[in-house]
């Protein structure tokens, strides 16, 4: 502050009188900031409020119902979640099951593995891919990707699984290239790299000592990180996993465009499915009607709910590895 | 001997794993930027930047209005979201470092932080373009901006509360009153930091797609109205993409190329700004 100068504070009444001034800003900022910090609440309490709002008349026509029915239907206006939630999940579920162990082996090649010389630059491609939009992978899953599956990888599945009992039916039908499967297996390359830093981020808190402790006992590369590692940074590995998992279930553009979109639960991972984020992000601005249009909000806060929990489940477990690492 | 023979050979299998999830994960990304790279500058000219989008069948033409409208609508969300999550960021760091307050903010905050994006799309949906009855611009931008709080929120505070407290108490010890030492002193130590933060949200929202979908929709002249619904470049990609024509299927490559050259470059300055001042 420039105008404070030397001469002000000398003079008694002015001196008051900047002080006064200083008081009053002071309460101002002060004020300010804190209504900015209640701002960040209000505005996840105005999602919550506005999805319930926006949801109420699809809850009065189909009530608990929502939740259980398949049917998916805008000229009879039969709206039903269960395909959207399913759809969610395994989807999700199979990301994770790709995602979590290449992640987690990336972590451990980068901190017990990689040369020293190749750790940054490698960390820092990780971190750089983990900023890239969806969208990227979804255009390159819907032009690329998909394509190849249909020729390759679905075809080959759909043989080899010809005659064992439940693989059977669970890769049956003609490869779309497009599907459930398809869209999981975009979801686990979008998520790797996420999981990856975490992971990375949560094995560098280990300190030197334990496992110079445990190398110095004889220990093998792998029986430090499985005895040593692992067990020391548990609760972090799964907060990130969780905090991916989260990503995963609302993710919605890398999946709409390769998941076929199709209201319907079908046994076989190959068929065309839906998510709750690709229905609303394909539906959305076609809706007509009031029942329709809040089918879609009522679907956002289903979503939105299932992901407040697993995040706020990874945060509490997060927060947990940093007070024991901090005290 | 056996036994150490077993342990070694369980260390190689286990060491080859990890070793493999590392070629399979890192080769994979790198054919997917590849794939980008080839498809993306194949389309790129200087149509691109200079000429609107094309009607169909989407012969010719560019992105000039998504690009713009990219641009205006990521800039009106930064301005209103910037200065909102500062504020947060310094009340948890500075005023209600112990406070219950802060401890709850945080938490919501970082939930904020990766909760569905088109969740929050519906959100600015029911709030603006409900209430208006029609789709808009600023509504784009509002979604955009409630991204960019709490990105801006969380590198605020992390970036304050390293700066050291012997400086805040030299400066209080001057006779300096509170507001003046986080402005001139507080501030002035984690500049880097936060504008890494403003960076990183620039970054995040540059791409997203999903919260434009049904607040700012698409629009395929140019237009600079504010309160008309404009073009944006996630939005004009996913529309183009998947579009039969092939001219416009060319130009949603360009497109994402672009994002994710801009995506990249946010990301790598705002690494730079870090280790500069970090060290």
């Amino acid at each position: 502050m420039a105008e404070i100068s030397l001469t002000d504070v000398a003079l008694g009444d002015d001196r008051q009188k900047v002080l006064r001034r200083f008081t009053l800003a002071d309460v101002l900022f002060h004020r300010s900031t804190q209504a900015a910090a209640i701002l960040v609440l209000v505005i996840l309490g105005g999602v919550m409020m506005s999805l319930v709002v926006g949801s109420m008349p699809a809850i009065r026509a189909f009530g608990f119902g929502f939740l259980t029915t398949e049917s998916w239907n805008p000229v009879t206006e039969k709206f039903g979640a269960l395909a959207p939630i399913y759809g969610t999940i395994v989807t999700s579920l199979i990301a994770m099951l790709i995602a979590v162990p290449l992640g987690i082996g990336i972590a451990i090649f980068l901190t017990e593995l990689c040369p020293p010389m190749f750790r940054r630059p490698i960390g820092i491609a990780i971190e750089l891919l983990a900023g890239i939009p969806s969208i990227i992978y979804g255009i390159w899953g819907f032009f690329v990707f998909a394509p190849f599956l249909q020729q390759t990888l679905q075809p080959w599945l759909i043989n080899a699984t010809k005659h064992i009992p439940v693989l059977s039916s669970l890769f049956a039908g003609p490869p779309y290239g497009i599907g459930i499967l398809t869209a999981s297996l975009i979801l686990a390359i979008m998520v790797l790299p996420f999981i990856t830093s975490i992971t990375r981020d949560v094995f560098e808190t280990v300190p030197p000592v334990l496992k110079e402790a445990a190398y110095g006992v004889g220990c093998t590369t792998w029986e430090v990180v499985k005895n040593v590692v692992l067990p020391y940074t548990r609760i972090g590995v799964v907060g990130g996993i969780m905090l991916g998992l989260g990503r995963a279930l609302g993710e919605t553009m890398a999946v709409t465009f390769v998941i076929g979109n199709a209201h319907r639960i079908s046994e076989s991972l190959l068929q065309p499915g839906t998510t709750i984020s690709a229905t609303i992000a394909n539906e959305f601005t076609e809706a007509i009607g009031d029942v329709y249009t809040s089918s879609l909000i009522a679907l956002g806060l289903i979503l939105f709910i299932i992901t407040f929990i697993v995040l706020a489940c990874a945060r509490l477990m997060l927060l947990r590895l940093e007070k024991m690492s901090g005290g | 001997m056996d036994l150490y023979a077993g342990r070694r050979v369980r260390n190689k299998i286990y060491m080859t794993l990890s070793l493999a999830a590392a070629v399979i994960g890192l080769g994979w990304l790198v054919l997917i930027l590849g794939a980008l790279l080839w498809n993306g500058f194949a389309g790129l000219s200087l149509a691109v930047f200079t000429e609107s989008t094309p009607p169909p069948p989407g012969n010719g033409g560019g992105l000039a209005n998504a690009i713009v409208g990219s641009l205006i609508m990521t800039g009106i969300a930064v301005v209103i979201g910037t200065p909102i999550g500062i504020l947060a960021g310094t009340y948890m760091a500075e005023y209600g470092r112990h406070t219950t307050l802060t401890t709850v903010v945080r938490f919501i905050n970082d939930i904020l932080l990766s909760a569905p994006s088109i969740v929050i799309g519906l959100f600015i949906y029911e709030l603006f373009v409900a209430t208006m009855g029609h789709f808009s611009a600023i509504a784009g931008a509002a979604a955009l901006a409630v991204i960019v709080i709490p990105v801006v929120v969380r590198t605020t505070e992390d970036m304050l509360l390293l700066v050291p407290n012997q400086l805040r108490e030299a400066s209080s010890a001057l006779g300096a009153p509170r507001w003046l030492v986080i402005r001139k002193v507080a501030y002035r130590a984690a500049r880097a930091g936060m504008t890494t933060g403003v960076l990183l949200a620039i970054a995040r929202i540059s791409g997203e797609t999903a919260p434009l979908l049904f607040t700012s929709l698409n629009n395929q002249f140019w237009s600079t109205n504010l309160n008309a619904p404009m073009a944006s470049l996630p939005a004009t990609i996913f529309s183009f993409a998947l579009s039969p024509y092939e001219g416009w299927q060319q130009l949603a490559w360009s497109g994402a190329l672009l994002i994710t050259f801009a995506v990249l470059s946010l990301s790598i300055a705002a690494r730079i700004l870090t280790s500069r001042s970090g060290s």
